[in-house]
Parts: structure tokens; sequence; C-alpha cells
């Protein structure tokens, strides 16, 4: 029931972001060939609208755009007459999700090591050095990292293809890249959760039964202190999405990230909507995922449709 | 005779940013085997902190050990390394705390909360380990353990979590059981029950238990011996007759004379103990009740009493049972007829 409930919650939630996206987007001026007035006479101008139905009132366009949507039909780019934007889709996803799961991983595990380290070693030396390395992290912005990596893993010391995509070699400069920032900030949350659970009386009753240090921190401290950075992965997932545009751009990667920013710049009305659609889709279902997987976690949380 | 948990001089302090906080100052007590020994006092007065240096739950820094013996089995746990505590700690002495609520991991299930517990100190396997536990379950007075077993701390009550924190304390059948404020955070009917099952299952299994309390009326159902703790030290310790029938210092008769009688119809003031704990940043070089004694004399607030014996195994750090002074009787009496 619950399940139920919230597959419909997320198509509505689709469609809104879908309706806001296409209204937002009429209301920028101009059109896809505004650039093209100056050449091209007005009749054929007139033509090409009426081709893309641009000619018609927006809420016919709307209209007509959500029977497409409804069938999964996301349209052709007008930018590029021979490609639709479910193939572009299909095309640059797997790349950008390649490099948004790897970065959400060495985000997850090398953050949640930080911030555990550095909780154990409280006011230490490897706290410091874990803070020291998070502040890093959160304060240098990917556009900076991203050259600074290429200068000495692919340049200097010839380790890894400077930049483009192809093998797996080619994806770990830009995961990490991408991975900085919110592996500093979960280094952060956990540290601060972990220092939190580590002071509570079950803790202090795990001791008392014996335990060793190692079985307090695993079985008692991290899986608690875990459910503050669970709640932390959606919006990190959407920082990392949108992270891509940039370090595509930077790594000549062929993702998807590329096409959301031309798009916009292009007035590639299909393009816009579809790459929106689609981002927003992975959010939602990662949102719900989440909460899926609050349940196992914490047994406190019982899942219901709400009203009880 | 040798007893079989016996604190010597124990000695505690906390670096704050404050300064140096001395909680326990030269506590001694020891327990014997098979016995109740309650420790009452006020908050503050460093019960918890002298059962949990016994422990070794004191976590250094902040906390130092100045000095002290804590002599069990013939061994000083405070000279024990870490790994040896750990096999001391939950299989020969066990502790259940004062706050169920949040004594218990809420993200285990309480049957593995118990296992963990055996697991750590027998050699047992899986199966055997499981049933053990289940076992306790049912021998803490909870119905249906097989299903309890299962569930999480959330889905008891206080009453029942307080019960499963004895479980845990008691699955390996440890020598003593340490009891901080168990009772503290319950309902009073619950707290009768709870108090129950401790007496049942320490005859049954042969235990002794150090009940922190600052509950007289616990104390005197269910300890034989009493230390009483004011300001980091034992101010009088005896048997429950000697502390109840024939108090011999100042803070204890103040303790028993704030207990309000229900027993009789006319309404009374309740009757405090006038003034605050001492500081103890800066203890007082003397008594550390004399600010708030109605018989202080000049010297405890100079020099600090020694324990006077004032029985069999019934001491007193006060000045007034110095042989030196005046009976208080006497001067009561000069008193009336002056």
């Amino acid at each position: 029931m619950y399940i139920v409930k919230r597959l419909l919650t997320m198509l509505v939630t689709i469609w809104v972001i879908a309706s806001l996206t296409f209204l937002i987007m009429k209301i920028i001026p101009g059109d896809p060939f505004a650039s093209d007035a100056d050449v091209l006479p007005e009749e054929v101008l007139e033509n090409v609208r009426a081709k893309y139905n641009l000619d018609e009132p927006i809420p016919v366009q709307y209209l007509m755009y959500m029977r497409d949507l409804a069938t999964f039909d996301l349209g052709i780019s007008i930018q590029s007459e021979t490609r639709d934007v479910n193939g572009i889709i299909a095309d640059g996803a797997p790349a950008s999700a390649l490099l948004g799961t790897q970065a959400l991983v060495i985000a997850l595990v090398f953050g949640l090591l930080l911030g555990i380290i550095a909780a154990l070693n409280h006011n230490k030396f490897l706290d410091y050095l874990s803070m020291f390395i998070a502040i890093i992290g959160i304060s240098i912005p990917s556009f900076i990292l991203a050259p600074l990596l290429i200068k000495y893993f692919a340049v200097d010391w010839g380790l890894l293809p400077v930049a483009s995509w192809g093998t797996w070699e080619h994806s770990i400069l830009p995961s990490f890249a991408l991975a900085a920032t919110p592996l500093a900030v979960i280094a952060r949350f956990m540290r601060s959760s972990m220092l939190e659970v580590m002071n509570q009386n079950y803790i202090k009753t795990a001791d008392a039964k014996g335990l060793p240090v190692t079985k307090l921190v695993i079985s008692h401290g991290i899986r608690n202190a875990i459910l503050p950075v669970v709640s932390f992965i959606g919006p990190l997932f959407v920082f990392l999405i949108t992270g891509t545009f940039v370090i595509e751009k930077i790594f000549a990667i062929p993702g998807i990230g590329r096409y959301f920013v031309d798009s916009i710049f292009n007035r590639d009305y299909p393009v816009i909507m579809g790459t929106t659609i689609f981002f927003s889709s992975i959010l939602v279902v990662t949102l719900f995922l989440i909460d899926l997987s609050y349940r196992f976690i914490d047994p406190r949380i019982k899942l219901t449709s709400g009203g009880e | 005779m040798d007893h079989l948990l016996e604190v010597k001089n124990l000695e505690v302090h906390f670096k704050t940013y404050g300064g140096e906080v001395k909680a326990v100052r030269d506590v001694s007590f020891h327990v014997d085997k098979g016995e109740t020994v309650a420790i009452v006092g006020e908050s503050g007065s460093g019960k918890s902190v002298t059962v949990q240096t016994v422990m070794g739950l004191i976590p250094t820094p902040p906390g130092k050990i100045k000095n002290g013996e804590i002599l069990f089995d013939g061994q000083d746990l405070l000279k024990l390394s870490k790994k040896q505590m750990q096999k001391i700690k939950g299989s020969k002495i066990g502790m259940v705390f004062q706050d169920p609520m949040t004594s218990l991991n809420p993200t285990m299930k309480v049957g593995k909360q118990i296992e963990e517990s055996i697991r750590a100190h027998q050699s047992l396997k899986g199966n055997e380990i499981k049933k053990r536990a289940i076992e306790m379950i049912r021998l803490v007075g909870i119905s249906n353990p097989a299903e309890r077993y299962d569930q999480y701390p959330h889905e008891f009550s206080g009453g029942m979590r307080q019960r499963i924190m004895i479980a845990i304390a008691l699955a390996c059948q440890p020598k003593v059981l340490i009891a901080d404020e168990p009772t503290t955070a319950l309902d009073v009917t619950i707290q009768a029950q709870v108090l129950d099952l401790m007496k049942d299952l320490k005859d049954e299994m042969d235990t002794s238990i150090i009940l922190i309390t600052h509950d007289l009326g616990v104390v005197a159902e269910t300890a034989e011996r009493v230390a009483v703790m004011y300001g980091g030290i034992i101010v009088e310790a005896g048997t429950v007759e000697d502390i109840f029938r024939e108090p011999k210092h100042p803070y204890t008769w103040g303790l028993l004379e704030s207990v309000p009688d229900i027993t009789k119809d006319e309404k009374k003031r309740l009757v405090p103990i006038e003034g605050s704990p001492p500081d103890l940043f800066s203890p007082p070089k003397g008594c550390p009740f004399a600010p708030r004694c109605k018989y202080a004399m000049e010297v405890c607030v100079e020099e600090m009493p020694p324990a006077f014996d004032v029985g069999e195994d019934h001491h007193a750090k006060c000045w007034l049972n110095d042989p030196r002074t005046p009976k208080l009787e006497d001067l009561v009496a000069a008193g009336r007829e002056a």
C-alpha cells in the first residue's frame, strides 16, 4: 500500500516538474531559430516553426508534449534533426551514470572512513588531519581540482589518461574530481554523528559487556551513526548529477550533462524537457529507494502511507 | 577473610576546562559473596563514578585514577590491561544502568544484545547461545521469550527494557552485579517489580549486588550493608540496622529525617538538609558536610575526620565520634538544664 502510494506520488512529482520546466522554458525569450532570423526569410522561418508546432498556442503545445510524454516519446532534437531525445539520453546516460555512481561510491567509502577515523581519534592528530582533508575538499571547487588532478596524475606522472572516454582508466580521474566535495561533506557529517553515538548510553552498555573496541565501533557505533548520512545521499546524488556538467566538459566525456547545458543555450526545447525529466526521474527514484532502505537500517522507522 | 570485591582508598579526578573535579576521594568499601551493598548519596556525590571505575568505564582522559586499588578475586583491576579487563567486564562483573530507555542499542534486536555478552565470554555454539539468550529473557520474567528475542528495544516498555538490561548483565552469571540506580527512571510499581526480580535472581545465581540509589526505602528493603556517600567520600558505612537505627553521621541523620512519614495523618513539612553540596573543584580541606552541618565544630572545617569505628564493621567519618568530643546527648541535656 505504501509503495503504491509512493509510486503515484512520484509520477505526480515528475509531472509537476515537467510542467514547470515547460512553462519556464517558454518564458525564456527567443526560440530555437532566433539566431537564424537574420539569414532566413520570414516565410521559411514560419514554415520551420510550424514543423515543430511552435506556431500553436502554448497550452496546445503543452498538451501535445504531454501526450507524447505519456508514451515515453521525448521528441526529436531541434538542433540535430537526425537524433531523437530518447536516443541522446540512451547514448549519454551510461557514461554519466558510471561517473556518478563511481563518484558516489568513492565519496561514501572514503567519506565514511575519514569521518569514523576522525571521530575515534577525537581531538587527536588523525582527527585534525581528516578534517583538514575535508575542509580542502569542501573549499576547492571541482573545476579547480580537476585540472590539478590532470596536471599531476596525467601530465606529470603519466599514470592515467588526460581526458576523453573509452577505457575504465578514463573514468578514474573524473570520478575522483567529482567525488571530492561530497566526500568531504560526508566525512564531516559522519564525524559529528559518530561522536554523538559513541557518547550514548548503549555504547557504555556494550562496553560493560566486555566487548572489544572494534565490536563497539562496528556493531554499535557505525550502524547508528550512519542514519543521518543516509538521508544525505539523496541531495548528494543530485549534487553529483549536476556536478557532471563541469566534469564532463573538462574531461571531454560524452555524457548527457553537456546536452543539458547546451540545449538551454540553443533553446532546444525537446532536449531541455527530455534531460530535465530524465534527471528528475532519477532523483525521485533515488529518494524512494533511500526511504525504503531506512526501514532496514533503523527498525524504529515503519513506512506507512500516512494518517496513522 | 578475603572479600570478593574490595575497593581501597580510591581516588578519581576529572580534568575539565574549569579545573580538576575531585569526584571520588579516598573511598574504601568491600562486598562479600552473596551480599547486597547499597551506596546512597545525593546527585554528584561520586556514587556512579565509583562503580564505573570498578567496571573500567571511566574514560581516561578526562578521568584520572589518582590512587587506590580495586581488588577482585585477588587481583587489582586497576592494574589489568584493557584486554584482561574485557574478560572480567560482563562475565565476572555485570552492570545495569540508570536509564533503560537509552541503554539499549535501538538498531539491534534485544536477543542479539544479550547474545553478544554470552558470545564474548562463553564457548557456546550458535544454537546454544540463542537458547541461553531466550532462557535469560524468560528468567527476567518476560513472557513469550522466543518472540521477544526478535524484537527491538522500542517495542519494549521502560520496565521491560530494564529487565532486558538485567538479562544482559546476568547472562554470564557474574559474581558481582552493579546496579547504578536501576529503578530511578521507572514507575513506582515497576520499581518494586524490578527490585524483586533482582533479589530473586541474586539468590538464584548467588551473585553479590552493589546497588546505587538515593532511595532509602529501596536500601532498607534490599541491602545488607550501606555506604553513605557525600562530596566524593564515604561518610558512613555499616549494616542496614546500623545506618537506620544508630546513624553516627549528621548527614545520615539528615537523609533519614528528610524521608516523609506517610503513616501519620498530620501534615508535616518535609525536612530538607539546608545548603548545597560542596564544590568538588576545590573541596574543603575539612569535612565536606561541615558547612551544612548543625553540629559543626571548629575542627570540622580545619581537618578531615578519619573513619571512626563506632561499632563492628560500622564507621563514620565525623568528629562527633571522637572520644574527645563531648557526647551530643550530654550537650543537649546541658542545654536543657541551662
